[in-house]
């Protein structure tokens, strides 16, 4: 007798939009109330990024070793955004809600690159991006920390590199996000690796970006050697993406007019 | 009827859901590279296999059986998106590892298998477990996996360092295979065979026998 009664095709509705009902309930409240916790998850995570390129916080560390937290250790630093076009400052966009990849997306905020102007394979540059500033008592930069990002092997990675207070000179690197072969290019991770890049010259002698990495350095006290990082061995796509993103961003086209401006005191 | 101690751990060793039924290979291959990532996955796991099975159960008398699978479907795959929520919310680092394959547990063999095979037909309390002792048997396999594929694949467990990388200036130089999906089909094949040579029940009849080779007969 509820056989019939059970696939009729009243209960079949009743119980198809009650199941939905219910699921969408329980959906759409799990979404909406962890919203504001995984929010403050995405922040964290990428100060704490930010932390790590520029050497302030270990990886994998929630605190330096006198025990400030991210928060606090990111409170040295100051979030502004970046005319790339102009070099300059551009007070009129809001740092803190400013969203650089989402910007890079956006046909009236962006240009697309031709082949020949893209070394990094993003596509699509945005005309500004952040910058974090670290500031000695004095005032003058300590630490710059830009976004980078650029194709490897298998997709785009994504990082921060820091420069000392000359801007000439890398302080540290990091990449937070990429899909490289775990072992090979994956090695982007790797401590040992990331630790060469401090001091590394970014310029060369005629001012454009030089860095390089290679298979066996030039000898000790030369000129190139000063701008050359190792290549991370078996992953030669990985290396020279790596070396294309870097010079890339440190380039007339990405923060290189606002380094120079900053270098010259016009800024 | 079977009795509930059976249905939570029979999963196992006896029936399980990876070894025997091979179902949810295709998680088992992706996220065993790192023990941290494969204990959140199997907890995960679990979770909605026994959930799903629990509340399939309790709408099983009324659900419409030419809309089962859907509304089986349905269920999975909020409990799916609560769970990534969960994640998200509490456990960042590791899903933002693991975000694809928590999705993917809606596709994921195991807890359709148990919802349709098992808490169609059995009361609520019994299906929870079923799908408690069917998470566990999915985890058991995993940890395994996880724990021959970490250590020689990245020289690391739990992130920390177990065998020193030639990398990081010590003697181990890592296999590169632990660390690709192939290693883990291997390694899953192996323990089938060691555990059908153990349990020799679980030893599935031929589909066909070879027939004898009658070429040599007919030259004569």
């Amino acid at each position: 007798m509820s056989q019939p009664k059970r696939d009729g095709i009243g209960n079949i509705l009743l119980v198809a939009v009650s199941v939905c009902l219910v699921c969408s309930i329980l959906v759409s409240g799990a979404a909406v109330a962890l919203k504001p916790v995984q929010k403050a998850n995405r922040v964290l995570d990428q100060k704490k990024n930010v932390l790590i390129a520029a050497g302030v916080l270990a990886e994998g560390a929630t605190e330096d070793e006198a025990g400030r937290g991210v928060e606090a250790l990111f409170a040295d630093f100051e979030t502004r955004v970046v005319d790339l076009r102009t070099g300059r400052y551009a007070d009129d966009v809001d740092a803190q809600s400013f969203d650089q990849l989402r910007t890079a997306a956006d046909p009236s905020r962006s240009t697309a690159l031709a082949t020949g102007e893209d070394p990094a394979t993003i596509k699509r540059l945005e005309h500004y991006g952040l910058v974090y500033l670290k500031r000695d008592a004095s005032g003058a930069i300590e630490t710059a920390v830009l976004p980078i990002r650029g194709y490897g092997l298998w997709g785009t990675l994504y990082g921060y590199l820091a420069l000392d207070r000359d801007l000439e000179t890398v302080a540290g690197i990091g990449f937070y996000q990429h899909q490289e072969t775990p072992g090979l290019g994956g090695e982007v991770e790797n401590p040992r690796w990331k630790a060469q890049w401090a001091g590394v010259s970014l310029f060369g002698n005629d001012g454009a970006p030089a860095v390089a990495l290679v298979k066996g350095k030039a000898p000790e006290g030369s000129d190139a050697r000063s701008h050359q990082v190792d290549a991370l061995s078996g992953a030669t796509m990985t290396s020279r993406g790596v070396q294309n993103l870097v010079n890339f961003w440190v380039g007339e086209r990405g923060y290189g007019t606002w380094l120079e401006n900053l270098r010259g005191g016009r800024v | 009827m079977a009795s509930s101690k059976e249905v939570l751990f029979n999963p196992i060793l006896d029936n399980n859901p990876i070894a025997l039924q091979v179902l949810g290979i295709c998680s088992a291959l992706a996220v065993t590279v790192s023990m941290a990532n494969t204990l959140v996955m199997c907890a995960a796991v679990t979770a909605v296999t026994a959930f799903s099975s629990l509340f399939i159960s309790i709408l099983r008398n009324h659900m419409p059986s030419s809309i089962r699978i859907i509304v089986q479907m349905t269920i999975i795959a909020s409990l799916v998106i609560v769970v990534d929520q969960l994640l998200q919310a509490y456990a960042f680092a590791i899903s933002k590892t693991l975000s694809v394959f928590v999705g993917l547990i809606i596709t994921n063999c195991i807890v359709l298998g148990r919802a349709e095979g098992f808490a169609m037909q059995n009361p609520p309390g019994l299906s929870f477990l079923d799908g408690i002792g069917n998470g566990l048997g999915y985890s058991a396999l995993l940890v395994t996996v996880a724990l021959i594929r970490e250590p020689l694949g990245a020289g690391t467990l739990m992130g920390y360092e177990i065998l020193p990388t030639v990398n990081n200036g010590g003697w181990y130089v890592p296999n590169g295979l632990m660390l690709l999906a192939p290693s883990a089909f291997f390694i899953i094949g192996l323990l089938i065979w060691a555990l059908r040579s153990w349990k020799r029940e679980q030893v599935e009849s031929a589909d066909f026998e070879i027939a004898d080779n009658i070429q040599y007969r007919e030259a004569l």
